[in-house]
């Protein structure tokens, strides 16, 4: 009671000031789901997509990127990120049990290591299955020479020692910033963001989306558990044929032993495009 | 008094005093003396407190980290003016807390150290940073500059005004009467940085050139250059002030509460295919009518005056392509073959400088199809060189590509348009 009259009249010494006129400024939350994005159409040449595909074409290329999201799952750490460099040669054939099927000849370069990385080149089958509701592709992919990259051991260590200590909280926002900025200490938390976003880029794709990460919003290291680092992530997906930005929270973890595990993943609404997932 | 006897519960109390200290402040221009607090709640009552508040919106609070469950911490961004109250209400309700960030604007002005470092006003074009992303006002000003110091070879056209009434410039570059015109336009995708930056640098790099490139000043001897920087205003005041990723207008939607439309999806080429969107929610809407926004009005109306347009590039970004019609139809254009060569050629070009690897073809049949695109309606208006550019890069930063590419990005695209620059002089019609 004596807090509640104190703490009444502090209010009386404190100034009102008007609203903002509600065109400046976006709703606190977003009120009612707006219709998802519609499902692209399929085109002439989508129709005409079995055979021999021209590889610089989106049809391959879409294929390839999912190939390259399922690469990451497997081999991406905070200092190993791959990204599609060319698609040599692809083909598609409908299969027996309603779906398509993609066979690619693609490179691949590892962001991690800067323009001079060496490509490496891959070979993939990536089953879009075609049924009522959205399930994810099935890949089967073989990279030459992966095991004779040169290993990031060293500095997964490091990384992990430096930040498994239970003091240890990294929170951060806007990876990169509006200007593309990210600092060094950043970095490997950002390829463990796109890392982690290739699980939900990989589970969500299909023959009609292209996904990238645009942005990691935000970072929040939670406490460790079972000797893996566990970060929060908040990312913004960016998918090419409806150009939405789609947002993402999930939850990893990652240990130089187990790599990159995705525990949880939540679409989050944006506003005022609350658009869900193309799928 | 009464209020509070009647209301009279610990929770309520502890909402009843935030209440009372409701302070409205908004259209805050600093952020001095916000501060980010990390709360740790003990038990499932205090997360109940904790979601009570933040559902008070008067107070302006912004949940970094929602609260979820007694063993995640929440952090909240404060700002000043509801420090004392929210302080009060985890006191009072002994919920534990302690500060993150102590103050937001001592984080803001390092990260804004970026283009702080180059406020002071450029006093000419040769002062002006080309390595860095500007706004709106300081690429307005270099436009005027750019045009005070050349004004025998430059001049600024007000084509017309965008929804929120800003001027839609465009420079005009022009070493005679009555010629046919090549136009450049970038920036009408709003969040597509590297575009408009590397606008600004094609301004400077044609006033450089004429007179000492002898291709350069041979097509300005026989060609004007139109060249749009910034062809979406608004969207792009949006993407400094809001919201980094906008792409579309700013023209709110009636019936809708979602604002803009695509304006690349505006025009009329097969305006209202499968290959635009019918929804206002939607990045890429196509508007209630072909030429609907006054952003792609003011270009067509300067096309169709013009009428001796010879080659028209818009440009995008990204992913690394060279395009050519259609992108609503599968038929190919008429052109095709020589669209294509010269793509190849443009794009062996732009790759010699520094190896970046394009692909080109088609809209329809390399990117998606796209319905309302400004190169199918230019192509359909019969300007033969009709392209569309999407620059660097090709997924790694996409949108917020880093300001060390903007010149080596610049640098690449200007050979592709030469190329396509001099193969429309070689070849009239």
């Amino acid at each position: 009671m004596k807090t509640f009259c104190s703490v009444w009249l502090l209010l009386s010494l404190v100034e009102l000031s008007p609203a903002p006129p509600a065109s400046q400024e976006p709703p606190l939350a977003c009120t009612g789901a707006p219709d998802p994005a519609p499902p692209q159409p399929e085109t002439a040449e989508d129709m005409a997509s079995t055979g021999d595909l021209e590889p610089t074409h989106y049809p391959a290329r879409r294929a390839a990127q999912v190939a390259l999201h399922y690469l990451n799952t497997h081999h991406g750490s905070p200092f190993r990120v791959f990204g599609l460099q060319q698609v040599h040669k692809a083909s598609a054939e409908d299969v027996a049990a309603g779906g398509r099927k993609y066979k690619l000849d693609f490179s691949v370069t590892d962001w991690g290591s800067g323009s001079a990385g060496p490509a490496l080149r891959c070979s993939a089958d990536v089953l879009f299955p075609r049924t009522e509701r959205h399930s994810a592709p099935k890949v089967e992919l073989h990279c030459e020479a992966l095991q004779q990259i040169n290993s990031t051991a060293q500095e997964d260590d490091a990384f992990y020692q430096k930040y498994i200590s239970p003091d240890s909280t990294v929170s951060a926002r806007d990876i990169p910033d509006s200007f593309g900025n990210m600092s060094e200490e950043m970095q490997p938390f950002w390829r463990l963001a796109r890392v982690a976003a290739s699980f939900i880029m990989l589970r969500e794709s299909s023959e009609n989306t292209e996904f990238n990460m645009a942005k990691v919003a935000s970072i929040t290291q939670q406490e460790s558990s079972e000797e893996q680092l566990m970060l929060e992530f908040v990312v913004l997906l960016h998918d090419f044929p409806s150009q939405e930005i789609v947002q993402w929270k999930l939850l990893a973890s990652w240990s130089p032993d187990r790599g990159v595990r995705v525990l949880q993943t939540e679409w989050q609404p944006r506003c005022p495009h609350a658009t869900k997932p193309p799928n | 008094m009464i209020l509070a006897r009647k209301f009279y519960s610990s929770k309520m109390k502890g909402l009843l005093v935030l209440t009372a200290l409701f302070v409205a402040v908004f259209g805050k221009k600093t952020f001095e003396g916000d501060q980010v607090l990390r709360i740790t709640a003990k038990n499932e009552a205090q997360i109940f407190l904790l979601k009570e508040l933040s559902e008070q919106e008067h107070l302006g609070l912004d949940f970094w980290r929602e609260p979820v469950h007694e063993s995640l911490p929440v952090d909240v961004y404060v700002p000043f003016h509801s420090l004392q109250a929210v302080r009060v209400f985890l006191r009072y309700n002994q919920i534990q807390y302690n500060v993150m960030i102590m103050d937001v604007q001592d984080l803001l002005d390092d990260e804004e150290r970026e283009m702080v470092k180059y406020r002071t006003i450029p006093r000419s074009t040769d002062d002006f940073v080309y390595t860095a992303y500007h706004d709106l006002n300081s690429i307005y000003s270099f436009m005027d500059m750019l045009v005070a110091e050349n004004s025998n070879l430059v001049s600024k056209i007000v084509i017309g005004q965008s929804y929120e009434n800003r001027p839609l410039n465009v420079l005009k570059f022009s070493t005679g009467a009555n010629r046919p015109g090549i136009w450049f336009d970038t920036g009408i995708h709003s969040r597509e940085w590297v575009t408009q930056a590397s606008g600004i640098w094609f301004a400077k790099k044609i006033v450089t050139d004429y007179g000492r490139d002898p291709v350069l000043t041979d097509i300005l001897n026989n060609y004007d250059i139109f060249l749009e920087i910034v062809t979406n205003p608004d969207g792009f005041a949006y993407t400094h002030s809001r919201d980094r990723m906008w792409r579309k207008t700013r023209k709110p939607n009636s019936g809708s509460s979602c604002v803009g439309v695509d304006p690349n999806r505006n025009w009329d080429a097969g305006f209202g295919g499968g290959g635009s969107s019918s929804n206002p929610c939607t990045e890429t809407y196509r508007g209630p009518s072909a030429h609907s926004e006054p952003e792609v009005k003011a270009i067509v109306d300067f096309v169709k005056s013009h009428g001796k347009l010879k080659a028209f590039v818009s440009i995008h970004s990204y992913s690394q392509m060279l395009l050519y019609p259609y992108g609503y139809t599968s038929t190919p254009a008429k052109d095709k073959a020589e669209l294509h060569e010269l793509a190849r050629k443009a794009v062996s070009e732009l790759q010699s400088l520094h190896n970046t690897a394009y692909t080109y073809g088609s809209v329809i049949t390399t990117i998606y199809q796209a319905d309302g695109i400004t190169v199918d309606w230019t192509y359909e208006q019969g300007i033969k060189y009709s392209y569309t550019f999407e620059l660097r890069d090709t997924g790694r930063y996409g949108f917020l590509l880093p300001a060390d590419q903007i010149i080596p990005t610049a640098e690449e695209t200007w050979l592709a348009l030469m190329a396509i620059m001099e193969h429309t002089k070689n070849n009239p019609y």
